[in-house]
């Protein structure tokens, strides 16, 4: 990491950026992020005057579905924050918010199978490919599997370059993970599309900052100022074309 | 503004055990004085409170009794709180929790039902003048919602066929179709576009004179709580659930088949039989099991029953129909 806010550390309690990252704000991303777990198991044993739901099966389904969606959803805004927001070391959060996503997609599955179907797997076989979302979410969480396992140090300098193309199966997890939650819902797709929302402005964002997309508008030129002159002339020469 | 739910204390709610013991001794003592001062109920008054209690026969020897019971089901009613509080009511919010949070706001009184069509008495009639020829009984159904859940549930209320009979429907009267109240400022689901409001259903008229086919003014003995449908609803058990309209303003004799909200919001995965039935998945989802609200946590799936367990009883309305076609 060679970045210069990482070359200039600021003093603060008198720790470098590692050491401030590694005793206070990664410990304090990991308490936040069992806070949703916190909060099931508040509801389910009506700790701390929480009302427990009437559909355990169904809360604890929901929940957890919803909370891996929202760390696939945090992974991916570490990019543009960290860029907007000239934090460069927010990377060192990335990969807890990305296991603690894979955390939350396998215990929504294993509710899932042990008090949802209550383990017959001759109905998890057919739900997983007979009913498209679930054969769409099953997909997303074994996606999971080999990024949470290359997710260590060792297996991210044994793979080198092909480890970053290895986890850009997270944006193909993230759509998969929206469509399910997307084609679930019987009637009222209000809470879905907002993430689908949530991850057009996200790609957006990166196919705006990506060299490539100037090219896509105008050929030969990777600026900026080139593909906007030229589209505001396409536009310009269709305007004035008359009716036909 | 904000208007205060009326709850019943916990304490004042008959916890279901109890309440099933107080009325096998009622429908004991029923039998010893051979029905003299408890007899049928006579007409039906419906205090005008949620939750106050109501006045209805039960006979345990009555065959409806008996129906519960199927083959391989966990039949122990839901308690009061579990049907009170988890309830699909699009016209108070989409979370099963929203009916019961806002339905409070719904003022039941003054409340009137219209009746039209092909039928010899239409009108307009104040409820409780409607529900007067009526006597009152409690039923203990099985309710089996699309969504692959399921309860059990005493209701109190009257047979449709008997409401059929009062209006004297003509015999171009083919279909009978119910309408929900449009009242978006009570009730909040309105203002979103998710149905198309009112809420509208129907059932053929043969369906309708089932003996099965339900009027519900009450639960647990007590008066419909909002969230539940108040004041009046329909229960169809062998169907899914959203056939069973709730807060019914309107009833309209027809010779056509009346449009239906959920067959009207998505032809493909929603019919108008809807009729419970494990053969038929639901595009998206499997009908062959369900899970038992309330039911031990690690045993609440169990298999559904063709016509939701009333195959006996129901199953001659169908008789020649391809029910793939027919879903």
């Amino acid at each position: 990491m060679t970045s210069p806010a990482a070359a200039r550390p600021k003093p603060f309690l008198g720790l470098t950026v590692e050491r401030r990252y590694r005793l206070i704000y990664k410990p304090v991303v990991f308490l936040a992020s069992l806070m949703p777990l916190a909060w099931m198991a508040c509801s389910l044993f009506g700790w701390l005057g929480f009302t427990p739901p009437v559909d355990v099966v169904k809360f604890l389904e929901l929940r957890c579905g919803k909370t891996a969606l929202n760390f696939i959803m945090l992974t991916l805004m570490v990019t543009p924050v960290r860029q907007l927001a000239r934090l460069p070391n927010l990377l060192r959060l990335r990969r807890m918010l990305g296991l603690f996503a894979f955390f939350y997609a396998t215990l929504h599955f294993t509710v899932y199978l042990l008090l949802d179907v209550d383990l017959d797997w001759h109905q998890v076989a057919a739900d997983i490919l007979k009913r498209p979302y679930i054969t769409i979410g099953f997909t997303a969480l074994v996606l999971l599997i080999p990024l949470a396992l290359t997710s260590t140090n060792r297996m991210m300098r044994r793979l080198g370059r092909r480890w970053s193309r290895l986890h850009r199966l997270v944006y193909l997890i993230a759509v998969l993970g929206v469509w399910h939650f997307y084609w679930q819902e019987k009637i009222d797709v209000r809470e879905p599309l907002v993430y689908a929302g949530l991850l057009l402005v996200l790609f957006g964002y990166r196919w705006v900052r990506s060299p490539n997309m100037w090219a896509v508008l105008a050929p030969g030129s990777t600026r900026p100022a080139a593909a906007v002159r030229r589209l505001a002339r396409v536009a310009a020469s269709s305007a004035l074309r008359p009716p036909v | 503004m904000t208007v205060r739910i009326p709850r019943i204390a916990p304490s004042e709610i008959t916890p279901p055990e109890t309440y099933f013991n107080r009325r096998a001794f009622l429908a004991g003592a029923l039998a010893a004085s051979a029905g003299a001062a408890l007899g049928r109920a006579g007409a039906a008054v419906v205090p005008a409170a949620a939750g106050a209690p109501l006045v209805y026969s039960y006979d345990a020897a009555d065959s409806v009794g008996a129906l519960v019971h199927a083959p391989g089901q966990d039949e122990k009613p839901n308690s009061w709180e579990q049907i009170t509080h988890y309830n699909n009511y699009y016209e108070f919010g989409t979370s099963k929790s929203d009916p019961s949070e806002y339905a409070g706001q719904l003022q039941t009184r003054p409340w009137n039902i219209a009746v039209g069509g092909e039928a010899e008495v239409t009108g307009s009639f104040p409820l409780e003048k409607f529900l007067n020829p009526y006597a009152l009984e409690e039923r203990i159904y099985r309710f089996r919602c699309v969504e692959a859940w399921s309860m059990v549930i005493p209701w109190v209320g009257f047979p449709l066929a008997q409401l059929l009979k009062q209006f004297k429907p003509t015999s171009r009267a083919k279909y009978v179709a119910f309408e929900t109240l449009y009242r978006p400022s009570q009730m909040p689901g309105q203002r979103v576009p998710i149905l198309q409001w009112p809420y509208r259903e129907g059932l053929r008229i043969d369906e309708a004179m089932n003996p099965l086919a339900f009027m519900v003014v009450g639960l647990y003995g007590r008066v419909l709580p909002n969230q539940n449908g108040a004041p009046l609803r329909l229960i169809v058990p062998w169907k899914y659930g959203f056939k069973s309209i709730k807060a019914i303003v309107r009833i309209l004799f027809t010779e056509t088949q009346p449009l239906t909200t959920w067959s009207q919001a998505a032809p493909n995965e929603y019919g108008f039989y809807a009729n419970v039935n494990p053969h038929v998945p639901h595009p998206r989802w499997s009908q062959a099991t369900e899970r038992r609200i309330g039911a031990p946590l690690f045993h609440e799936r169990q298999a559904t029953l063709m016509f939701n367990g009333y195959a006996k009883e129901v199953a001659y309305l169908y008789k020649g129909m391809n029910l793939h076609t027919y879903f």
